[in-house]
């Protein structure tokens, strides 16, 4: 029978997605707009006798991931954008030891405390590394309480299969809001991934001893250590990236949007339909690897774009990466929490178009 | 079908339940739905807002900036919801509590006694729901006619027994309007 269509928060609905994919340990501390997500975990982690802690801080929950993540538990933390940056040296030690997990990162207004409004400011951080050193993570960035649950469903896999961290980028409109969901099934544990590589349970096999570490004091070792990561970049942005588009053949202008800001776009393209405007949707779905191959082809037929988000422009430096100077790339956004209107970018797309 | 509506009262009036219930039912009624609590620094006797949208087909932004209608609970609501309105969209009020009168002339205004009629059927609590009634009634977007079935599945076992009077009150609801 297929499962029941359910209303719930893009919060909880990633709360109840991570506990279907197998995530055996999450740890958390609370920060608005995520609290749900955390008091979700607490609720049910527990209940189905797997590992649940409230840690005395972010620093403490991201260690917490990299330890149980260690023993090849699927491990998981969240928190919204202050809280995130506080993570950043631990996400940096479990890339560099190789280490897959999954962190939620809920963003809301910055630089600093900032507010507790949505927004997309936390765009650099993601796709950038994040932390010190040389790496990235996987980036996935959902734009309904559906695609929270699936996304969040997959990032485990991807976590697994590629031995990196993965981050899912929502805001707080996504964690806030309710919607319909029908989640996937709940994983078999004895059909997860073998991790040869993890640390515990010598007692019973006698193999030899593995280390996790992301330590290693010899330069042509650790160089080495480094270039297979980055060949395991390159396959990965060659087979996971992951987009949308709606109508960017008939499209005069090309709407590049993500999560949030992509279902207000969706708006400003059903309004200008109405007045006999053809607009287009582009969605990277992946924001770590970017869609740039896609866009490139786009920016060769002579499109050209109008980036919309929720901070002073960020995504809009891998949009004109990609286009290469091929067609022009214009940029609207707002920030400070505040959430632009379809009318806003409708406006937009007018004026840049001229109509 | 798209209804974009946005609920307007003070903290305690059952805005966010009222909306929140409003999505249930029209997801039971098989349509998308959404609904955006504004969440924020918000405290005890301060303005609760929600938009909620219900459509046939699949919704854009979650934000609702031009209401096809518009509930306000209380006299402090009526400015942010008459400015939240599109033009010819509907403005609910409760009449019980808003006293003042709109000022926009372009939009239709139904007044419905919802703290009076849900005092009669035995709480003043039960306002929300007689305000819940009067929306189905006047958008006809979500028809609330198997609304037993949806508020059994809604509730835990140990609320049920509140199930009959959120029935009449979301029917004398439309029966005001």
């Amino acid at each position: 029978m297929a499962e029941e269509k359910r209303l719930m928060k893009g919060n909880e609905a990633i709360g109840e997605a991570a506990i279907r994919a197998g995530c055996r340990a999450y740890f958390g501390y609370p920060i608005t707009p995520q609290n749900e997500l955390t008091a979700y975990m607490a609720r049910h982690m527990l209940d189905l006798k797997r590992t649940f802690i409230q840690a005395e801080s972010e620093v403490s929950a991201i260690n917490m991931v990299f330890g149980a993540a260690s023993t090849g538990a699927r491990s998981m933390t969240s928190s919204s954008s202050p809280g995130i940056s506080l993570k950043q040296e631990g996400i940096s030690y479990a890339c560099g030891a190789d280490v897959p997990c999954v962190i939620v990162n809920v963003a809301r207004s910055g630089p600093g405390l900032g507010g507790i409004s949505p927004s997309q400011g936390d765009y650099f951080q993601s796709t950038r590394g994040g932390g010190h050193g040389d790496y990235y993570t996987f980036v996935l960035a959902p734009k309904s309480v559906q695609e929270a649950a699936d996304l969040t469903y997959l990032a485990f896999d991807l976590a697994d299969k590629w031995r990196v961290p993965v981050l899912i980028l929502a805001d707080g409109l996504i964690g806030q809001m309710m919607e319909g969901v029908v989640f996937p099934k709940e994983r078999d544990p004895s059909s997860l991934p073998a991790k040869p590589w993890a640390t515990g349970n010598q007692y019973k096999t006698h193999r030899p001893i593995n280390h996790v570490t992301s330590l290693n004091l010899m330069p042509l070792e650790l160089e080495a250590q480094n270039n297979r990561r980055f060949e395991r970049y390159a396959e990965i942005a060659k087979s996971e990236v992951r987009y949308e588009e709606m109508n960017v053949d008939k499209a005069e202008l090309i709407l590049v949007a993500y999560g949030s800001s992509s279902r207000i776009s969706l708006g400003a393209i059903q309004a200008a339909k109405a007045l006999g405007i053809e607009l287009g949707l582009f969605r990277p779905i992946s924001l770590w690897p970017f869609p740039a191959k896609r866009m490139a082809e786009l920016a060769a037929k002579g499109k050209r774009f109008l980036v919309v988000e929720m901070s002073k422009g960020q995504m809009v430096e891998d949009v004109r990466l990609a286009v290469n100077g091929k067609s022009p790339v214009d940029f609207y956004g707002r920030c400070g929490g505040v959430i632009p209107t379809e009318e806003e970018v409708l406006a937009e797309a007018r004026r840049v178009l001229g109509k | 079908m798209t209804e974009k509506t946005f609920i307007a009262g003070f903290g305690g009036q059952g805005v966010i339940s009222l909306g929140q219930l409003w999505v249930y039912s029209g997801m039971k009624e098989g349509l998308e739905v959404t609904f955006f609590p504004f969440y924020g620094a918000e405290k005890r006797g301060g303005i609760a807002r929600a938009s909620v949208i219900v459509s046939s087909s699949e919704i854009a932004s979650p934000l609702v900036t031009q209401a096809d209608s518009v509930i306000v609970m209380n006299e402090d609501s009526l400015a942010i919801c008459e400015e939240a309105v599109r033009k010819g969209g509907v403005l609910i009020v409760n009449s019980n509590l808003v006293k003042s009168a709109p000022r926009r002339s372009d939009i239709r205004v139904v007044k419905v006694a919802c703290n009076e009629l849900a005092e009669a059927i035995g709480d003043a609590k039960f306002a929300n729901m007689v305000m819940m009634g009067a929306l189905s009634r006047v958008t006809g977007a979500v028809k609330l006619d198997s609304f037993e079935a949806v508020l059994r599945s809604f509730f835990p076992e140990s609320k049920h027994k509140f199930i009959p009077m959120n029935i009449k009150a979301v029917e004398a609801g439309k029966k005001a309007v």
